[in-house]
C-alpha cells in the first residue's frame, strides 16, 4: 500500500469543462444504467487531466455528487490507485521504473541522473518549475529496460547518455520523441549486443 | 524450435502493419461467421482438444473455464472480461498484442463472448498503457466500421460490444476478482472465492475473465483445429507462448516459441545469450517475479512449460523470464522484488499486508549487512505465515520468491549475516517502504 498525501493548498471549486461533460456522457453509456459508480475511475482521470495532472478534493466531491455516490468512496478510490496524483506534479512528470528487470539493466543510474538534473528528491518540482520525477514499480516494458514514462509516453532502451539528453530536453520544454533509444524495432531481438556500462548489462 | 508457419502472432514486432486491412491479409476475421455458426459446444470442445491453458499465470484449462458459464442466460446478463492489466515484473507480452495484433484479440473476444453468452465485453487495460489503449480503441472502431462488432456482429446474429476500462496503477487488479471490483468502481481488493466469477462476477452476474493472450490465440486454434495446436509442445502443455526475456541478456526481446522449449535454447538462440556467457549465469526467474527463482544448475536442463517448472518447485506463470548474471547481487534483486510486493499489497489480509513489509525489511537488512542469523529463520517463518493465509494468490506470489532465494541461495544470504551483537544498537531502518514520502512535504 502506498502512502498518499493530500496537497495542502486545495482549490475551493472544481467543475468539469463542457468538453469533458460531453466525454462523460459517452463514458456513462459504457456501463449499465444502475452501475454508474463504475465511471468513477474514468472521471477521476478526466478531472486529473483538466486540473494540470492532479486531483483536488473539490474534484472528488464534484464526482461524488455527479455519480450519486458517497464522497468517501471516491476518496477511497483516488487514494488506492497510484496513478491518481493528489498533489501537483511537474508539467513533464517523469516516472522511472526501478523494479528488478529494470534495476538489472541500470535503473539506479537513471534515478541518479534524475536526482542530479531535476530535483534531489522525488516528487519535488524542479528549479525551472516544469519537471518532477518519482520512482515507480514495474511499468510493463521489461524487455526494453531500463525505461522511463514521461506523462503518457514510454522512453525505452535507455542508457546514461540518452537519459541525460531526454531529461535536458524536458527541462528546456522541447521533449524528444518517445520510443526505443537504441533504434530497434519494438521488442524484436537485436543482432548486436549492447551494454549499458560495466556492472549493468 | 517453432516453425515459421506455426506462429500465431505474425506481427509481434509490427513488421506488417497493425491496422485492420493488414490484419485481414494475415487471415484475421477469415470465416469467423462459419466458426461461430458451428455452435458453442463445438467451440468449447475444440478449445478443450487443443488443451489450451490460460496464459495469465495460473494455467487453468480455458475450455473448462468457459464450460463453467451457465448454459442458459437467466435473469442476469453474462459478461466477458479481458484481463490486460499486465503488471507482473518481467512480463510485457500483452502490450505487444494490444499494440500490434489488436484484431486477433477483438476477434477472440467475439468468439469467446458468443461461447459464454455474453453481449458485453470489458477490456481492463492497466492505466500506464494509455497509448496501447488508444491503439486498441482505434482497432475496435475499425472493427465496428466493418460491422465485425455491434449489432449482428460479423453476420453471426450475435450482438456484441467491447468497452475499454483503464486501471490506475494497481498490480493487484490483475487478480480477477480485484479486477471486477475495480470495474465496479471500488478499491481493487480481491473477493473471497467461492462464489467464482463464472457464477457471481461483475455486477453479480456470471462473468468469464480471460487473459489477453489466451483469447487472442483462440481464433487461430479454431481455424487450424484444436489438434494442430495440441501437436505443438508436449501433452497438457501445448501450443505456442510468447516469452519475454529480460535482464542480463545481450538482446532482450519478446519471442513466440513452442511450449517446452529448453530455457538454454531460448536464451542463447533468441536473446543473444547471457551477458558474459552461459557460465556467467547466476539465476533465472522463469515466470514473472512471483515465481521462485532457479539457480544455474537447474537452468542447464530446464524446459519451459507448466508441469516441468512445477516439478522444479517453480512455475511458468506469465513466462516473463528474468535473467540474472553473476555480476549482480542476488539478494539485492530479491529485496527489490520484496519491496515491490510491499508496495503493491492491497492491505486487505493482515498476513500479506504486514508480512510483505517484514520480508522487505529483513531482506533490506541482509543487503546492508545488518542482519543476524536468527533473521534468516524469521524470514523463512514469515513466508510460511503468509503463504496460504490470504484471500488471493498475492500472498503466495510475494512469499514464493523469498522462499526460492532461501532454498537456492541460503549460503549467499548467510554470508551477509552476523551473530547477534552483544550490545544492541538501535538501527535506523525505515519502517515503511514509503517513509521517504511521509518525510517529504510535497509528497
Amino acid at each position: 500500500m502506498s502512502i498518499k498525501k493530500i496537497h495542502d493548498n486545495q482549490p475551493k471549486e472544481f467543475k468539469f469543462s463542457d468538453e469533458n461533460l460531453k466525454k462523460i456522457e459517452k463514458i456513462l453509456k459504457r456501463y449499465p444504467e444502475k452501475n454508474k459508480k463504475s465511471a468513477v475511475m474514468p472521471l477521476l482521470y478526466l478531472a486529473q487531466r483538466q486540473n494540470d495532472n492532479w486531483i483536488p478534493l473539490a474534484a472528488m466531491k464534484h464526482i461524488a455528487k455527479y455519480l450519486a455516490m458517497p464522497y468517501i468512496s471516491v476518496y477511497e478510490v483516488a487514494t488506492f490507485y497510484t496513478m491518481y496524483n493528489l498533489a501537483p506534479v511537474g508539467k513533464h512528470f517523469i516516472q522511472v521504473c526501478t523494479t528488478t528487470p529494470c534495476l538489472l539493466r541500470g535503473a539506479d543510474k537513471i534515478v541518479k541522473l534524475c536526482k542530479e538534473n531535476i530535483s534531489p528528491n522525488e516528487n519535488e518540482i524542479s528549479k525551472k518549475g516544469n519537471c518532477s520525477w518519482m520512482e515507480v514499480e514495474c511499468l510493463g516494458a521489461c524487455v526494453s529496460a531500463p525505461m522511463v514514462q514521461v506523462n503518457d509516453d514510454y522512453y525505452e532502451d535507455l542508457d546514461e547518455k540518452s537519459t541525460k539528453e531526454i531529461l535536458i530536453s524536458l527541462i528546456n520544454d522541447k521533449p524528444l520523441k518517445p520510443g526505443s533509444y537504441r533504434g530497434r524495432k519494438n521488442t524484436s531481438p537485436e543482432k548486436i549486443s549492447i551494454s549499458n556500462g560495466e556492472k549493468h548489462a | 524450435m517453432l516453425k515459421k508457419e506455426n506462429r500465431i502472432f505474425k506481427n509481434l514486432y509490427n513488421e506488417f502493419g497493425w491496422d485492420i486491412e493488414n490484419s485481414i491479409k494475415r487471415d484475421d476475421w477469415k470465416n469467423t461467421k462459419d466458426l461461430i455458426s458451428k455452435g458453442r459446444e463445438w467451440i468449447i470442445n475444440e478449445v478443450k482438444t487443443s488443451e489450451l491453458r490460460g496464459r495469465g499465470g495460473a494455467g487453468f484449462s480455458t475450455g473448462l473455464k468457459w464450460s463453467f458459464a451457465p448454459k442458459e442466460v437467466g435473469s442476469r446478463p453474462h459478461y466477458l472480461v479481458i484481463n490486460a492489466d499486465e503488471s507482473e515484473p518481467g512480463t510485457c507480452k500483452d502490450r505487444d498484442i494490444l499494440r500490434f495484433e489488436p484484431q486477433k484479440l477483438i476477434e477472440g473476444c467475439l468468439i469467446a463472448g458468443y461461447t459464454v453468452n455474453a453481449h458485453v465485453c470489458y477490456i481492463y487495460i492497466r492505466g500506464e498503457y494509455l497509448n496501447e489503449g488508444k491503439r486498441l480503441q482505434e482497432a475496435i472502431n475499425q472493427a465496428y466500421a466493418k460491422n465485425f462488432l455491434g449489432k449482428n456482429a460479423c453476420g453471426s446474429g450475435w450482438d456484441f460490444d467491447i468497452h475499454i476500462h483503464y486501471g490506475a496503477g494497481a498490480y493487484i487488479c490483475g487478480e480477477e476478482t480485484a479486477l471486477l471490483e475495480s470495474i465496479e468502481g471500488n478499491k481493487g481488493q480481491p473477493r473471497l472465492k467461492p462464489p467464482f466469477p463464472a457464477l457471481v462476477g461483475l455486477y453479480g452476474c456470471p462473468t468469464i475473465v480471460n487473459n489477453v493472450e489466451t483469447v487472442a490465440v483462440v481464433p487461430t486454434i479454431l481455424r487450424r483445429g484444436g489438434k494442430w495446436f495440441a501437436s505443438i509442445g508436449r501433452p497438457k502443455n501445448t501450443g505456442t507462448k510468447i516469452f519475454c526475456i529480460s535482464g542480463n541478456v545481450n538482446a532482450p526481446c519478446n519471442v513466440e516459441e513452442e511450449m517446452g522449449i529448453p530455457l538454454k535454447d531460448l536464451i542463447e538462440k533468441h536473446a543473444g545469450g547471457v551477458v558474459g556467457g552461459w557460465d556467467n549465469l547466476q539465476a533465472v526467474i522463469p515466470g514473472g517475479s512471483s515465481m521462485p527463482l532457479l539457480p544455474k544448475k537447474v537452468c542447464d536442463t530446464l524446459t519451459m512449460d507448466f508441469d516441468s517448472l512445477i516439478e522444479n518447485k517453480s512455475g511458468l506463470g506469465t513466462a516473463g523470464i528474468v535473467v540474472i548474471n553473476k555480476n549482480q547481487d542476488i539478494v539485492e534483486c530479491m529485496a527489490r522484488i520484496a519491496r515491490f510486493y510491499k508496495h503493491e499489497s492491497c492491505g486487505q489480509c493482515t498476513p500479506c499486508r504486514e508480512g510483505s513489509g517484514w520480508m522487505w525489511r529483513i531482506l533490506d537488512r541482509v543487503v546492508k549487512r545488518k542482519a543476524t542469523f536468527s533473521d534468516i529463520d524469521l524470514l523463512s517463518d514469515v513466508t510460511k505465515q503468509i503463504e496460504g493465509h490470504t484471500i488471493c494468490a498475492f500472498g503466495e506470489g510475494s512469499a514464493w520468491p523469498v522462499q526460492g532465494l532461501l532454498r537456492h541461495f541460503r549460503k549467499e544470504v548467510e554470508s551477509r549475516c552476523r551473530e547477534e551483537p552483544l550490545i544492541k544498537k538501535k538501527l535506523n531502518n525505515p519502517y515503511l517502504v514509503d517513509q521517504h514520502l511521509l518525510e517529504n512535504k510535497n509528497a
